[in-house]
């Protein structure tokens, strides 16, 4: 079987770390966000990868070649010169997603959570039309498209971008499993697949909303980042607890890189996932983070709802908070208080940030 | 013989300084380590034959008071005494007038007179000796110090006669520019002094004859400056000027209490070298200069200073933080705190890994001679404005959260991190 992830962009949503590294390769949770997706669908069944990228992708190109090898698997580039919109890149694959009659995935690459992608497979087949939406439940289902369905066979009837008023709870959840048929209904120019190709399907009954359970999270921004960190989780405490660090340290579910050392008198967690190689010296505390590779959290620095980028120096005593994200190589002097600083790559920091901010 | 007045005001009055004013009379307030007051006592002493110190006042006698007192006679072998004025207010010289006869009683040839809420390297031996210097007949002499343009209009301004050093004219809190020489509020005074208060007096209360609005108190009210100075010894020719440029500021408000803190605690090299702390196995580690109570319990891997005070029975955790702040009698501050330019008051408790944080408002470092901005509480669109943290006395800080340039009134329980707050 096939996939294509629809990798996009820049990824400008999560900046200050897209600033060095290509989205896709961001470690969610220890792993490359695209790491995620692949193996899960590798253990589906599917054993080629398309990746529609609009840049040119030779950085990530270079980092997956290992990852094709160890999976024997092929994973390929679709270069979108102009933006296509989000049916476009389809049309752009159509050679190789039609190259046999087997349905494809098609995945949002900033989705994480417990991927169906099995139970997908089951249920297309079992209704055996055009197309399977995976939708999951929401508590504020305005901020998203909302797919309205039959609840007894997942027939779905509309999708309301946006609504003003309540129509339903649940969202497109960014995966979907297609015939290649759907390629005939798709132009090579930019084509919203949300407004212009599902209406369409959803009219002749074409198209099916399977509901999925477990967690979800759109992880494309950093605020969202944590909260899809926690419900990941927790997700590995229901399923396969072994994995979560259980030093002296640990307070609730902890994910650490076995190269990672931890000083005496540290609090780590609850929900904090720790890269290779990083130190973080006597007295931390640190709740609610992420720390990326090689970075340094000196003694007696409090953390909490933070994403600390590859190769950064977080000086002692300091306090951040409120979703500060620091870039790659960033320098955080001791003692400061920074609040929700968004901070660009290879900076030093010298001053507290007392409220929300970029530094440049 | 001399003697030394000093003026040490009344709970009415340096409200400026609360919520520390609300638990304990603001010349008591510990400065580097010792109550504001007790340097004062301790520079007059160090005068020869300094015979009496009298500190005069509105405070009810209290404990505190009453303890203070003894302890200075015992420390300084001179009287010490505590008049207290019971009419609210008489004036800072007509409270003076009001116990002349108990200043003059022994026939002191001189006294000083100094206001408790100045604080300075007081150059009181010097400027004694520039008064003695101008002769034997009944004269009298400020100390005054260099400010900015713009900021001595908030102090007493004085122009002076630059060969004979006398006043020539004097003004308090001017709206507009006079001088840039500003009173300390330090004075040496022959005994004459009350013959010009007195003079003061009698006018008063013939005016107020007159005047069927003035209120019982406002009769006896004489200012020292505004009523002597500005008026009685104006022109005559027996006002002298001494001028310093040793440290010198108003302590107003807290801020000035943690700038005081750094200049107290840098003259100690000189004049107690054995009270600043220093680096040593199984004791904290210091940066700068810093005084720790003898009986303060601290945690060797804590860092302190540099310009930190640590008071009576304070505990200090591991890995704790402070920078630039004075932390108050039996204050506990748990594991792995930050606490920068703060004060942390009496039996507070600071949970661990919490940050207290204000800002200072020491003076314009690029102005010589800048003086302590005597900043607004508020800014015009009506927020706190950023100032030297304040934890009043037995307040609890839950572990793990912020305090930022807030005022915390005594007694509280905080719940949750505060910024650019007053917390009732």
């Amino acid at each position: 079987m096939k996939a294509l992830i629809l990798v996009g962009g820049y990824g400008t949503r999560l900046r200050p770390l897209t600033l060095t590294r290509p989205k896709p390769l961001i470690e969610f949770a220890n792993k490359p966000m695209l790491m995620h997706q692949i193996e899960a669908l590798v253990d589906a069944g599917v054993r080629h990868i398309i990746l529609a990228v609009s840049y040119n992708a030779e950085m990530l190109m270079k980092e997956l070649k290992a990852e094709e090898e160890r999976l024997s698997i092929k994973i390929t580039m679709s270069h979108e010169k102009d933006p296509l919109g989000t049916a476009g890149p389809l049309a752009l694959a159509k050679e190789v997603l039609c190259q046999d009659e087997e349905p494809f995935f098609v995945l949002n690459s900033d989705v994480i959570c417990d991927f169906p992608f099995k139970s997908m497979i089951a249920f297309h087949r079992n209704h055996g039309k055009e197309g399977t939406i995976v939708v999951t439940k929401v508590s504020e289902p305005s901020k998203y498209g909302v797919v309205v369905y039959s609840p007894e066979n997942g027939q779905i009837d509309r999708f309301v971008e946006k609504p003003q008023e309540y129509v339903g709870n649940k969202i497109n959840a960014g995966m979907y499993i297609f015939n290649p048929s759907i390629l005939s209904r798709i132009q090579l120019r930019p084509t919203s697949i949300e407004k212009e190709v599902f209406p369409a399907m959803a009219s002749s009954g074409n198209l099916y909303a399977m509901e999925l359970s477990g967690f979800w999270m759109d992880v494309g921004q950093p605020k969202d980042f944590l909260t899809g960190m926690c419900l990941y989780l927790n997700d590995v405490k229901h399923k396969t607890p072994e994995r979560l660090y259980k030093g002296e340290a640990a307070v609730g579910n902890v994910l650490v890189d076995p190269s990672v050392r931890i000083g005496s008198n540290c609090r780590i967690g609850p929900d904090v996932t720790i890269g290779p190689d990083v130190v973080i010296e006597d007295g931390a505390c640190i709740k609610r983070c992420t720390i990326l590779r090689g970075s340094v959290i000196k003694s007696h620095a409090w953390l909490n709802s933070c994403i600390i980028g590859w190769r950064c120096r977080v000086g002692q005593w300091a306090r951040m908070e409120n979703v500060t994200v620091l870039g790659e190589d960033v320098i955080v002097k001791d003692e400061l208080y920074i609040n929700g600083g968004s901070v660009l790559p290879h900076k030093e920091i010298s001053e507290s940030v007392q409220d929300p901010r970029i530094i440049m | 013989m001399l003697k030394t007045v000093i003026l040490i005001g009344g709970p009415s009055k340096g409200t400026r300084f609360r919520p520390l004013s609300l638990d304990m009379p603001k010349p008591l307030f510990p400065i580097a380590g010792f109550p504001m007051i007790y340097h004062h006592i301790e520079a007059a002493s160090k005068i020869a034959n300094m015979k009496e110190i009298i500190l005069i006042g509105s405070y009810q006698p209290s404990k505190e008071l009453t303890g203070f007192i003894s302890s200075m006679q015992q420390d300084f072998k001179v009287i010490v005494r505590y008049l207290q004025e019971y009419t609210t207010t008489l004036g800072t010289a007509g409270g003076m007038y009001h116990f002349r006869d108990q200043i003059l009683s022994g026939d002191p040839d001189l006294f000083f007179v100094m206001n408790a809420d100045v604080c300075g390297d007081f150059p009181l031996q010097d400027m004694l000796n520039f008064h003695r210097s101008i002769g034997n007949t009944p004269h009298f002499t400020i100390l005054a110090t260099e400010a900015t343009r713009q900021q001595s209009i908030n102090y007493g301004c004085i122009v002076e006669n630059k060969d004979t050093h006398q006043v020539t004219h004097y003004v308090e809190k001017p709206s507009t520019f006079v001088s840039t020489l500003i009173s300390c509020g330090i004075y040496v005074f022959s005994p004459e002094i009350f013959e010009y208060i007195g003079i003061a007096f009698k006018r008063l209360q013939e005016d107020i004859t007159f005047d069927v609005d003035a209120t019982l108190q406002n009769r006896a009210v004489i200012r020292m400056e505004q009523d002597i100075f500005a008026r009685e010894l104006m022109g005559s020719g027996l006002l002298y000027v001494y001028q310093t440029s040793k440290f010198w500021s108003q302590v107003k408000s807290a801020g000035a209490a943690v700038y005081a803190n750094r200049h107290y605690l840098n003259i100690y090299h000189r004049t107690h070298p054995e009270w600043l702390s220093k680096n040593d196995k199984d004791k904290p580690n210091v940066i700068g200069d810093v005084y720790i109570h003898p009986t303060a319990i601290v945690h060797p891997t804590a860092t302190l200073g540099p310009n930190v005070t640590i008071s009576k029975n304070v505990q200090i955790g591991a890995g704790v933080r402070i920078r630039e702040s004075i932390i108050l009698q039996g204050a506990v501050i748990q594991d792995h705190c930050c606490i920068l330019y703060s004060i942390v008051g009496w039996t507070s408790f600071v949970g661990e890994w919490t940050r207290i944080e204000g800002t200072p408002n020491d003076p314009n470092p690029n102005k010589p001679f800048a003086k302590l901005d005597i900043a607004d509480l508020f800014q015009p669109d009506g927020r706190l404005s950023p100032s030297i943290t304040v934890i009043g006395s037995n307040v609890h800080i839950p572990p793990e959260i912020i305090v930022l340039n807030s005022i915390v009134l005594p007694d509280k329980d905080l719940e949750r991190s505060y910024k650019n707050q007053i917390i009732l």
